[in-house]
């Protein structure tokens, strides 16, 4: 019995390995997920105020000095928001001035739609979500995911009701990236451990300093360009390393999403004529 | 055929629950694995092929759950569960810390064999999260949550078997 249930094991994982995204294998997987889809639904309802429940009393073990430090941060915004609106105001009269045209940005240029997560890393190699959202409400392949803290991840699988997002912790992810303040180059992947991130590939003569904030690049070349939009948060630098025998600097960033508990949020879509 | 639908509504169970709700609780590192220790409940009680037949199902549901490969965790939990139920029946047969060895041993097997078959399938892991963070964190976990499961199963799937006899003494009667 053990070797027959052995030998189909290894089938499943060979033909789902090897087999298109549009499968027939791929495509039962879809169905039956679709058909158990109200029950995870069900379950994340009544699962809700108990888990908000073990976030709010976690949180109230760091909540004072949490408060002070959004105190001390809110003051530096203060200053910022009012540098920013004169900066902002220069820049759209310069941009009028030169017909500058540029590429798709977040979240101008998209559109979203706003969902609930029904399943999680069910263990600890994988670090993706299930949404309950797929094809059939608008959803693409490849369609980066957000919050209002920040970038999420991207979607990699969707069939037609539901679609699989890979966070930005797995480590497949890589997300070219720029620090908004200095506009240093690099690409952000999972670092360890649990969920800090790095960006590599940052040169040394760039200029990175701790607390800057870090978003997506959203490059474009030729007829090729980045999967995620210019524009989405990322995190903030929370240490900068510079060794003689490293060839690039060594980032550490720390992003606002809390990876681990995630209940909601937007997947992005192209508004039409956006240019993607 | 009563005993076979408990144990599916059991694992059935354990597999949406861990899907929508245990997986998203990160206590240090680590998450609890209802699955694991329901499919343990059942092996230790219910024996090897048991054991390996709700393994695989269980592992299977999961897999189209969390839309991940097929077979993946279906492979996985259908030798713990074997595992679990010849442990059952031969070492640990009466032995009353039978169940705790069997939580420590298998989330250490799952761990360390899901990370052999994700690296084998080209599956980027990182073997440090994976590994040191998780399995430390998972065995203290699983631990904790073990006694409730084992205790569930033992009053789901012991029932079972005590209606079964009586209804045979009440026929002889």
């Amino acid at each position: 019995m053990l070797g027959l249930l052995v030998v189909l094991a290894l089938a499943l994982v060979t033909v789902s390995f090897r087999e298109a995204e549009d499968g027939p294998l791929h495509r039962v997987q879809g169905a039956a997920a679709s058909a158990l889809e109200p029950l995870q639904v069900a379950v994340e309802r009544v699962a809700r105020p108990f888990r908000d429940a073990y976030g709010w009393t976690t949180g109230l073990f760091d909540a004072r000095s949490e408060a002070e430090r959004l105190r001390a941060e809110n003051e530096q915004l203060r200053l910022q928001v009012i540098q920013n609106e004169s900066a902002l105001q220069q820049n759209v009269d310069l941009r009028r001035l030169l017909d500058y045209v540029e590429g798709p940005t977040f979240p101008r240029d998209h559109g979203y739609i706003a969902t609930t997560v029904i399943s999680r890393p069910a263990t600890a190699f994988e670090q993706e979500i299930v949404l309950p959202v797929g094809t059939a409400d608008g959803v693409e392949l490849y369609a980066p995911v957000v919050t209002a803290e920040g970038l999420v991840g991207q979607v990699t699988r969707v069939t037609e009701e539901q679609s699989r997002v890979t966070l930005l912790t797995d480590e497949s992810s890589a997300v070219s990236a720029v620090d908004v303040v200095t506009q240093a180059e690099g690409i952000v992947e999972p670092g360890v451990p649990g969920e800090t991130l790095v960006m590599n590939r940052v040169s040394k003569k760039a200029v990175v300093n701790v607390g800057d904030e870090v978003m997506t690049s959203g490059w474009r070349s030729g007829n090729l360009e980045s999967l995620y939009p210019r524009g989405i948060p990322i995190g903030r630098v929370t240490s900068v390393g510079r060794l003689n025998t490293d060839l690039y600097q060594q980032v550490q960033i720390e992003s606002d999403v809390d990876f681990s508990s995630l209940d909601s949020v937007l997947v992005l879509v192209s508004k039409p004529g956006s240019g993607r | 055929m009563t005993d076979a639908l408990t144990v599916a509504g059991l694992v059935f169970a354990a597999a949406l629950l861990q899907a929508s709700l245990f997986s998203s609780l990160d206590v240090l590192g680590g998450t609890p694995d209802l699955l694991l220790l329901c499919l343990l409940g059942v092996a230790l009680l219910r024996g090897s092929v048991t054991g390996a037949v709700a393994g695989f199902g269980g592992g299977l549901l999961l897999d189209v759950l969390t839309l991940d490969t097929l077979g993946v965790t279906a492979l996985l939990l259908a030798l713990t569960g074997y595992w679990a139920g010849r442990y059952g029946e031969t070492t640990g047969r009466e032995r009353a810390h039978a169940p705790v060895v069997a939580v420590v041993v298998a989330t250490i097997l799952v761990l360390l064999f899901g990370f052999v078959l994700h690296f084998v399938i080209g599956e980027e892991v990182s073997a440090r999260r994976a590994i040191a963070e998780a399995m430390v964190a998972g065995v203290g976990l699983n631990l904790l949550l073990g006694a409730p499961v084992f205790a569930l199963c033992r009053a789901l799937l012991r029932r079972d078997v005590r209606d079964a006899r009586t209804a045979e003494v009440q026929l002889l009667g």
